[in-house]
């Protein structure tokens, strides 16, 4: 009985999770806060998810595999995230213009697709923050 | 790292012993080898080892309360009519200096809802993370610093 509350609780609160970054993803107004919806409610959703089906089976080949795809999951959505974010901004895809600040504007260098503590000079700062008006009203 | 090891291979010969080998019981197997090994090797200079498992184990928690927090905040705001968006990119500068503690450090980061590890600079001196939520800047950075890299530093660098 215990068991099957809390497989209960764990799948509806990882579906829950995962039904919050859908919504997000559809109210977000830009690719960096959408990413930020996605990339960890997913995550932790599936792990949820996982987890509450290897409590309702019990058995320890099961959760072994959970385990597995919980930490693989873990380790490479961030990864992904990461890559992504960066490929984005390194293009120029416009911030939202409600974004408060932006420490990364001017700090990659373009020939090398390095990143710079310090702030590149000017000739290489092509990464300019491009007005967004429309493209937040979209969704 | 081998007192790990042998930590594990107690524990594993504990649920053999056992006959169980149910989560459950294997960490409770760890938890006894882990109290015998500290009996046996408290005095010998291996007390490094002692401390990291706890620390582990209070990163963990530490992780998932931040977790569960960001989550109730996340689902405030994107079911909010008026979002409450105050996004940024914030540099935070970088103590941490093994490549392990870095990918844990913007893994962690980027697992917490709300925030985003974008990149890092090349010469590894700054973290650049994207958050939602931005209230103070300093206050945003010492969370970063206290919260998840101090604790991965005297986890990798003690």
């Amino acid at each position: 009985m215990l068991q099957m509350i809390i497989v209960f609780v764990l799948m509806l609160t990882g579906a829950l999770l995962m039904l919050l970054a859908g919504i997000g993803v559809l109210r977000m107004p830009d690719t960096f806060l959408r990413m930020s919806a996605t990339a960890k409610a997913g995550t932790l959703g599936a792990g949820l998810i996982l987890l509450g089906a290897a409590i309702y089976f019990n058995d320890l080949a099961i959760y072994t595999r959970a385990l597995a795809i919980v930490v693989f999951l873990m380790l490479t959505a961030p990864v992904a995230a990461h890559m992504i974010g960066r490929a984005a901004y390194f293009d120029g895809v416009p911030l939202w213009t409600g974004t408060v600040q932006d420490d990364l504007h001017g700090h990659y260098r373009r020939s090398t697709h390095s990143l710079e503590a310090d702030m590149v000079p000017l000739p290489e700062q092509v990464n300019e923050v491009v007005e967004a008006d429309d493209y937040a009203e979209e969704g | 790292m081998s007192l790990f090891l042998l930590n594990i291979l107690l524990a594993l010969a504990w649920a053999a012993l056992t006959g169980r080998f149910e989560p459950v019981n294997l960490l409770f197997g760890f938890l006894l080898a882990f109290a015998l090994l500290w009996l046996a090797f408290r005095r010998r200079n291996e007390g490094r080892y002692f401390k990291q498992v706890p620390r582990v184990f209070e990163l963990l928690a530490f992780f998932l309360i931040d977790v569960v927090r960001a989550n109730l905040r996340l689902a405030r705001t994107v079911l909010s009519p008026r979002m409450n968006l105050r996004p940024a990119v914030v540099a935070v500068p970088l103590d941490l200096k093994s490549e392990a503690g870095l990918v844990l450090l913007i893994n962690l980061v980027t697992l917490t809802p709300g925030t985003l590890g974008l990149d890092v600079s090349t010469d590894r001196r700054i973290m650049y993370i994207h958050t939602l939520w931005l209230d103070a800047p300093e206050q945003f950075v010492r969370g970063i610093k206290q919260g998840y890299e101090r604790r991965l530093m005297r986890i990798l660098e003690a």
